[in-house]
């Protein structure tokens, strides 16, 4: 090996755990929502509410932590060069388990990582959320030992590399020139929430820097919470979980000392107690990440690095959130939407299906 | 005798699963895996070095990787 990469190594992954753990607690301080300091799921839902995808007024805010995310990758791969265009991996059934994926995580009301922050805060139905998360890797699993895949990538030209990344920089440039005018619910094209987790956020340049730190350690490090749990399903291997468990551990300790801890199931921040739709609903998007490769955030990261499959499936959820709230699907602090339910088992319908018809023995 | 899989384009954990596969049940005691990102070429290693097989990563054409693999006999 002629250089090393320090970031894909046991103490590399464990810091960048610790650092996001850290970051997403000290985000919460200076103002984003409770036990939602970063949400990849909730904050793209809030992107596409910033859009008008959907009119869910308290969930509208173009969040600077997700374009972060994209931008820090893109950098990251840069410098190290690994900006790779790549396309063609099935990307119309990406599009759709991106979708199923959000509205599974919006049933629950957080992905893998606000699971993990959830639960450092001392929101107890986050326990319910993580459980259902390991059963859908769980059967996620059972298809990849199949020999489920769902095709090889080709390398594209660079253009399509950097449709995501030219599509971040485009909602960076929309919230500088249509700034969040106080007490109004839109300025230009973007909306914003006036009341509810929309309106809670960090000073934008703050969030920015965080998402762009994130974004590229994660693209180093490999980081991903799916993954940390299929690979300790599926090989008996630590290395990413090591990552995910310093990232809660983090945000624990971050949390005591900023007095963001209450432990306990009633009246959690952006929660609801209903433990089966909790577990119901992350089963659901467990297994879609599993069956697309990635959780959120890493497919955050992927599309930083020019995977234009990756970058289908992120543009799949924030489809998905758009679904998810135009249909009554996603649920609140007030309990599962009214076609929550309904959602769940087609969810489950097309995600089995998917999971059978591309297991192949050979690749 | 040597047996090559070729990784190239596959997503997570296709790479990994394949190689563990055939060090586990495959007959041939060398590897060659071919893969086309980073972060495949370092799963890649790091699965087979779990195994206890020796390593060694031979830079090819236009950002890929050979990695060959000797198991432990």
């Amino acid at each position: 090996m002629q250089y090393r990469n320090i970031f894909a190594t046991r103490q590399g992954i464990i810091i960048v755990g610790l650092f996001i753990g850290i970051v997403a607690s000290v985000l919460q301080l200076l103002g984003n929502p409770g036990n939602m300091g970063i949400c990849v799921a909730c904050f793209e839902r809030d992107i596409a509410g910033a859009v008008g995808f959907h009119q869910a007024k308290v969930v509208q805010y173009m969040r600077p932590e997700i374009i972060g995310f994209v931008l820090g990758a893109l950098i990251a791969a840069y410098i190290f060069k690994e900006f790779k265009p790549r396309s063609g991996s099935a990307p119309v059934i990406r599009y759709f388990l991106g979708i199923f994926a959000m509205i599974g995580a919006l049933v629950f009301l957080g992905c893998p990582w606000r699971a993990l922050l959830r639960l450092a805060g001392g929101d107890l139905n986050a326990i319910f959320g993580l459980a259902g998360l390991v059963f859908g890797i769980w059967i996620g699993t059972l298809f990849l030992k199949r020999g489920y895949n769902l095709g090889r990538s080709q390398p594209v030209n660079t253009a399509a590399g950097w449709m995501l990344p030219v599509l971040m920089v485009i909602f960076l440039f929309l919230l500088l020139i249509y700034p969040e005018i106080p007490g109004q619910d839109k300025n230009g094209v973007l909306f914003f929430s006036v009341s509810g987790p929309g309106m809670k956020h960090a000073p934008v340049i703050i969030s920015l820097a965080a998402g762009l730190g994130i974004g590229f350690l994660a693209q180093r490090s490999r980081f991903c919470t799916m993954g940390a749990l299929r690979d300790l399903i599926l090989f008996k291997q630590f290395h990413l979980f090591s990552g995910f468990m310093a990232l809660l551990l983090a945000a624990f300790i971050s949390n005591l000392l900023f007095n963001q801890f209450v432990l306990g199931f009633e009246n959690q921040p952006v929660a609801h107690n209903l433990h089966l739709g909790n577990f119901a609903g992350m089963s659901l998007a467990g297994l879609c990440f599993t069956l697309a490769g990635g959780c959120p955030g890493r497919h955050l990261f992927l599309s930083g690095e020019g995977d234009g499959d990756a970058a289908i499936f992120v543009l799949g959820m924030i489809t998905g959130a758009g679904f998810a709230h135009n249909f009554s699907l996603a649920s609140s602090p007030n309990g599962l939407g009214q076609h929550g339910i309904a959602a769940l088992v087609i969810g489950f319908i097309f995600s089995l299906f998917i999971g059978f018809a591309m297991s192949r023995k050979k690749v | 005798m040597s047996v090559t899989i070729d990784a190239r384009g596959l997503s997570c954990p296709q790479p990994v699963l394949l190689t563990l596969n055939e060090i586990r049940n495959g007959n041939d005691p060398q590897i060659l895996v071919l893969v086309d990102t980073d972060t495949s070429k370092e799963n890649v290693i790091r699965a087979a070095a779990s195994q206890g097989c020796e390593v060694n990563v031979e830079p090819s054409v236009s950002g890929e990787y050979r990695i060959a693999i000797q198991k432990d006999k």
